[in-house]
């Protein structure tokens, strides 16, 4: 970037210089560490929220249960519930999306660096503002859609409920600049070549994802906004008895709330659709009606949210219009499904663990699809609605769909993230592991909620025939937790373990393994030009007269050495490589952001100077950001 | 894109940080993804509004009653005109005319100050007659709506005089008239909005 820098701009701190420990990290401005920030964050908030779950599942494994009292158990499933969607995957997603998506079209960073450090540090204020509610008072405890007027201050005195509204805020402004970066990244740097239609998958779904996310955000936000105004303010967006509408929260939760849905799946969609093909070794069958069926998706996503709401007597007309478009989006999914089946099919299969994850993915979602589209049938979901039915449907869609579709990712780019393979024989035993403890935990939860237990209830009496499959259920819960062990010493294996992956140890299609592992600063020491889609592949294999994959003997065209030896020579600071340098001020931005918040929450408690001084904070970090110039001239 | 204005043509390359496969800078690009966004914040408040315009208990006034609208006019007129001031910051930053691309910019940005002062008094005025945020649902979405434009402006105001400070300090180079542009974007934005406020808000008959 062409700054004229003439004299040392003023600026509170001396630009950091760190290039390993804390502060490095604190500093960051490269979109890998960024990833690996976001994707370490997540899976310690995974574990949290699991430790809720099996809570949960301990106080409903029998009868009567003691283990928690009726408070605990609302703020478990809501902490629960919105731990999992806002703090585990959507910033899942997030970090294999800052990880890979330049890597994958040939950039060499985000198109907002700084921004993008900004947004992982404003999602662990978020975190923060949610986590601490344990410590001052009670979380939240309105379930994790918040339904109004459960939350107003009448039903929900204390700050739970302003701990989650304004929590929820911040990470969606972590979501919003995440989201308008992806899609500056994914339009403006891709390399010379790469055309839209030569896009990974993944890329693609990103991309969906984060016009999901400019659209749906400011939505909740206004919600979320409502009804601080109202707890805080005295206005009376959802007080019943001046003729305030708790509907219009749905309305407005759900608008949010059901692309939502798509913003969580999506991702996880894109990562499968790299999977398959490589543990296949063909092409991703039909990429282009993948690829618009996802467009689809994200169109139809805004036209089907009332199908939340059948039960709130919105009229024949509207559940009828809401029925019907909730018919029509299971036919880009299906779409989808199908030609992750024909991608396999005649495929040379490689039963590796991914792929394992991938497979159960398109078993799992399938399921879960199949059961979301008995709701759009209203009679029926008349039937199903706040039954254990709903959620084991939509366990099926996240946790064995999105979630599986995640540890995929998580076994395929590991050797790219650390250079080193996941231990096949623990990934296996954490992949079946976890689909039988999965299907055990959410299976029965069909037939308890068809035979009528409500959800969010902390206790069952005897007699129901609900004590079997309860305590099948939290059996279930706890060999997911067991698999999850295996993950967690599978990393520390993996991690002690000297031996290094190959450079290229899925025979992969796709620019990530083109590069040294793990990746250099700048990534690609030469911006590579693309000829096709799977470029990598084509430089690697072609087909003789009869279609048989014949491997491009090595040499003129096999980049990967070439790029690899480029990189050890530029190793450390590669001339004429100019890359952002680290920055303090978007972690300052968002600790500010984070007291702003706090003092939000106490408002009415007169901390209205928490505020004040967090507003300085902000303004200091953005008047640092805006006087360093992005990179520093050497 | 604007023709590169007075320095050599910097012809960034694949790799580089203002490399743009579209054509369209970055920062621009990213202004426009962020005021996409802000379409539906602003939309879902004026559903809201639209919902609730004419609901409040008997006898309580709704804010349609205690409009002025020829007074509301003028403060309408006076945003409007400061979109033709910035535009006239931005011709001038490439025109190389730093002092008047000064002058503009506090013109904007006192165009807003007039606007967010009326805005402020209109909400004075409104309380006195009984119309506050807890009167009615139809007052809560009023003041909520209008008053999140006014952040809006205020947030913009507060932009265009660092700007202006920016360039008394020399630091805002006439390559860097993007930064300008920018910042016009957002500022019409707002513009923009407010004339749909206006009109859907007040100009729009209710009923009681």
């Amino acid at each position: 970037m062409a700054v004229a820098v003439t004299r040392a701009p003023a600026r509170p701190f001396a630009r950091p210089k760190a290039e390993h420990g804390f502060w490095s990290w604190i500093s960051t401005v490269d979109h890998k560490r960024i990833g690996i920030l976001y994707g370490v964050t997540a899976f310690l908030f995974f574990l949290v929220g699991g430790i809720e779950a099996l809570l949960i599942r301990g106080q409903l494994a029998q009868p009567n249960g003691k283990v928690l009292t009726a408070d605990e158990y609302n703020q478990l499933f809501t902490m629960h519930g919105t731990t999992m969607v806002f703090l585990v995957i959507m910033p899942l997603a997030a970090a294999f999306g800052n990880y890979f998506v330049p890597i994958l079209i040939g950039a060499r960073d985000v198109a907002f660096p700084r921004l993008n450090a900004f947004g992982y540090w404003v999602f662990l204020a978020g975190g923060g503002l949610l986590y601490s509610s344990f410590l001052f008072g009670g979380a939240p405890n309105g379930g994790w859609f918040g339904y109004a007027p459960q939350t107003n201050p009448t039903f929900s005195p204390g700050h739970g409920i302003d701990f989650w509204l304004v929590g929820l805020v911040v990470t969606g402004i972590g979501s919003l600049t995440a989201a308008a970066n992806f899609i500056v990244t994914t339009l403006n740097l891709r390399a010379p070549g790469m055309t839209l239609m030569r896009m990974p998958v993944f890329v693609w779904m990103n991309l969906v994802v984060s016009f999901l996310l400019l659209f749906a955000i400011p939505i909740i936000t206004v919600a979320l906004f409502e009804l601080y105004f109202d707890r805080n303010f005295g206005s009376n967006f959802f007080n019943a008895n001046l003729g305030g509408d708790p509907v219009l929260w749905q309305h407005l939760f759900w608008l949010f709330g059901h692309p939502e849905v798509y913003i969580l799946i999506l991702p996880a969609m894109g990562i499968v659709s790299e999977v398959l093909p490589v543990f296949s070794r063909k092409p991703l069958f039909g990429y282009s009606v993948v690829v618009f069926s996802g467009i689809a998706i994200g169109f139809m996503g805004w036209g089907v949210w009332a199908h939340h709401m059948f039960a709130v007597g919105l009229g024949p007309v509207a559940n009828s219009a809401f029925a019907a478009s909730t018919m029509f989006i299971a036919v880009p999914t299906g779409v989808k499904i199908f030609n992750w089946l024909a991608t396999t099919w005649g495929g040379d299969l490689r039963l590796k663990t991914p792929m394992l994850f991938a497979l159960g993915f398109i078993g799992m979602f399938t399921i879960g699809g199949l059961s979301g589209v008995t709701h759009s049938i209203v009679p029926s979901d008349y039937q199903q609605t706040d039954t254990y039915y709903i959620v084991a449907h939509f366990h099926y869609v996240l946790f064995g769909g999105a979630i599986f579709g995640l540890f995929s990712g998580a076994y395929y780019w590991a050797p790219v993230v650390t250079g080193k393979l996941l231990d096949e024989k623990l990934g296996k035993a954490h992949f079946w592991l976890m689909l039988i403890g999965f299907n055990l935990t959410f299976g029965p939860m069909h037939v308890l909620g068809l035979q009528g237990q409500p959800r969010r209830t902390y206790q069952y009496p005897k007699g129901m025939g609900w004590d079997f499959w309860n305590l099948i259920s939290t059996i279930g819960a706890l060999t997911i937790a067991l698999s999850i062990l295996m993950f967690i010493i599978n990393i520390l294996k993996t991690a002690r373990n000297p031996e290094r992956a190959p450079q290229d140890p899925w025979d992969g299609r796709t620019l990530e393994w083109t590069i040294p592992t793990p990746p250099p600063e700048y990534n690609f020491a030469e911006i590579p030009v693309v000829h096709s889609r799977d470029d990598f592949w084509h430089r690697k294999y072609t087909e003789d007269e009869t279609g048989r994959l014949v491997r491009i003997p090595a040499g003129g065209s096999d980049d990967a050495e070439d790029h690899e030896h480029h990189g050890h020579e530029e190793h450390g600071h590669g001339h004429g490589i100019h890359m952002p340098s680290p920055s303090y001020f978007p972690a300052l931005a968002s600790l500010g952001i984070m007291i702003v918040g706090y003092g939000a929450i106490y408002l009415k408690s007169g901390h209205w100077w928490l505020m004040a001084i967090g507003g300085v904070v902000v303004l200091a970090g953005i008047f640092g950001w805006g006087n360093e110039p992005l990179a520093e001239e050497h | 894109m604007q023709a590169a204005i007075g320095h050599a043509p910097h012809t960034p390359a694949p790799g580089d940080h203002d490399y743009a496969v579209t054509g369209i800078d970055s920062r621009k690009l990213g202004m426009w993804g962020f005021l996409a966004s802000e379409c539906l914040f602003f939309g879902a408040l004026i559903s809201s509004h639209l919902l609730y315009r004419a609901r409040a208990p008997q006898g309580v006034k709704i804010p349609h009653d205690v409009y002025d609208i020829p007074y509301t006019s003028v403060s309408s007129f006076v945003l409007l005109m400061s979109s033709l001031t910035m535009v006239l910051a931005l011709a001038a930053i490439q025109r190389n005319d730093h002092r008047r691309l000064r002058i503009w910019l506090l013109a904007t940005a006192f165009l807003g100050t007039v606007f967010i002062g009326g805005q402020v008094y209109e909400f004075t005025v409104f309380t006195h007659h009984g119309v506050n945020l807890s009167s009615s649902v139809a007052a809560s979405s009023f003041f909520v709506l209008t008053g999140f434009h006014g952040v809006h402006v205020t947030v913009g105001i507060l932009w265009l005089l660092s700007l202006v400070g920016i360039s008394l300090r020399g630091k805002l180079p006439t390559e860097n008239h993007l930064q300008v542009e920018i910042a016009g974007l957002y500022w019409h934005f707002v513009d923009v909005v407010w004339i749909l406020i206006f009109t859907v808000v007040y100009l729009v008959p209710n009923k009681h």
